[in-house]
């Protein structure tokens, strides 16, 4: 029961980000295509609003030193800076442009009844099974 | 109520309601928001194959894993429960420049074309759903993060490698659309 109860938060914080991510559109592939166009505002408004609203909501936290619900000190895991960044990055923007989906909303379509995305999934799971298979050679 | 729920939801609703996950998580349990290492867990669990890099406890994770599946549940949610009949209103110049592309079906969330059991096995469906799936996987892995790791949270927590991510994030995705899509179809 203490797994539940642990696990419930996340549990309602997912379904959350599913509901928001699908009435906002942004797991459409024509959406993406509007966005590399450069033909519509609304991908743009969506991540600009999103990134300025976390970044205040974090400052607010750090200046009023919010504690996690158990109390902890909130941690923020740095992000490093190598050349997988680059690499990597273009790789995945490229396959972004093709399938219209970064992996929240690969979920989100095809909880939305999009069921061949369940092989771009399982296809996304495989390249970063590979990843992790060629990590030692590849440039970092 | 129920009625306006149903209706698409504009950016300056949706987009703010986005980026309080990152606090959200924080509370919930000091949670760095982020979906492609869920992947890399999957991996971890299903097939670790003795790779160095799936060598460690994923269910220390598996809060992740329980939010993805509340990802496709909400998913589920809002195509019944606050399902909006209307299709999505594409911006009339995109749907000009994938006409000139040989589309005709703008029912959907994506293209029926590209998109569905019926043309997976053709060039066409095999590039677009494996090809494009296993970049996503590969790419997001290599660059450490995706669009909520880097472009939303590392972005909301002030890290510069998230912002130089996200600009190659979106340099392949103008790759894709402006040089590739033309050849692909």
């Amino acid at each position: 029961m203490s797994t539940l109860r642990n696990h419930l938060p996340y549990l309602l914080a997912g379904i959350l980000f599913g509901i928001l991510l699908t009435k906002a559109e942004v797991i459409s592939w024509w959406r993406i295509q509007e966005m590399y166009r450069l033909q519509s505002f609304h991908m743009y408004g969506v991540i600009g609003s999103a990134v300025v609203t976390g970044a205040i909501s974090v400052w607010l936290m750090k200046r009023f030193n919010v504690s996690t619900r158990s109390g902890e000190p909130i941690a923020i895991q740095p992000k490093s800076f190598d050349k997988g960044i680059v690499i990597g990055g273009l790789l995945f923007g490229i396959g972004w442009g093709i399938t219209g989906a970064c992996p929240g909303p690969l979920y989100a379509q095809i909880g939305a009844g999009m069921t061949v995305v369940v092989v771009t999934l399982l296809s996304a799971i495989a390249g970063t099974w590979t990843y992790g298979r060629l990590r030692e050679k590849l440039p970092h | 109520m129920l009625e306006l729920l149903r209706q698409p939801w504009p950016w300056y609703v949706a987009g703010p309601l986005i980026g309080l996950t990152v606090p959200l998580l924080l509370w919930i349990g000091n949670k760095s928001f982020g979906i492609s290492s869920t992947l890399r867990d999957l991996c971890a669990a299903c097939v670790p194959a003795g790779i160095p890099f799936f060598q460690y406890d994923w269910k220390d994770r598996t809060w992740n894993l329980v939010y993805v599946a509340g990802i496709m549940l909400g998913a589920l949610l809002s195509v019944t429960v606050l399902g909006n009949p209307e299709p999505v209103a594409i911006a009339p110049d995109t749907v000009a420049d994938l006409q000139a592309l040989g589309l005709t079906d703008f029912s959907g969330l994506g293209p029926s074309e590209i998109f569905s059991w019926d043309v997976l096995l053709s060039w066409r469906g095999l590039i677009f759903t494996v090809v494009g799936g296993f970049l996503v996987g590969f790419g997001t892995r290599y660059a450490g993060g995706c669009t909520s790791g880097h472009s939303i949270f590392g972005l909301s927590t002030l890290q510069w490698p998230s912002l130089v991510a996200t600009i190659c994030f979106m340099a392949g995705g103008f790759i894709t659309t402006h040089l590739l899509l033309p050849l692909i179809f």
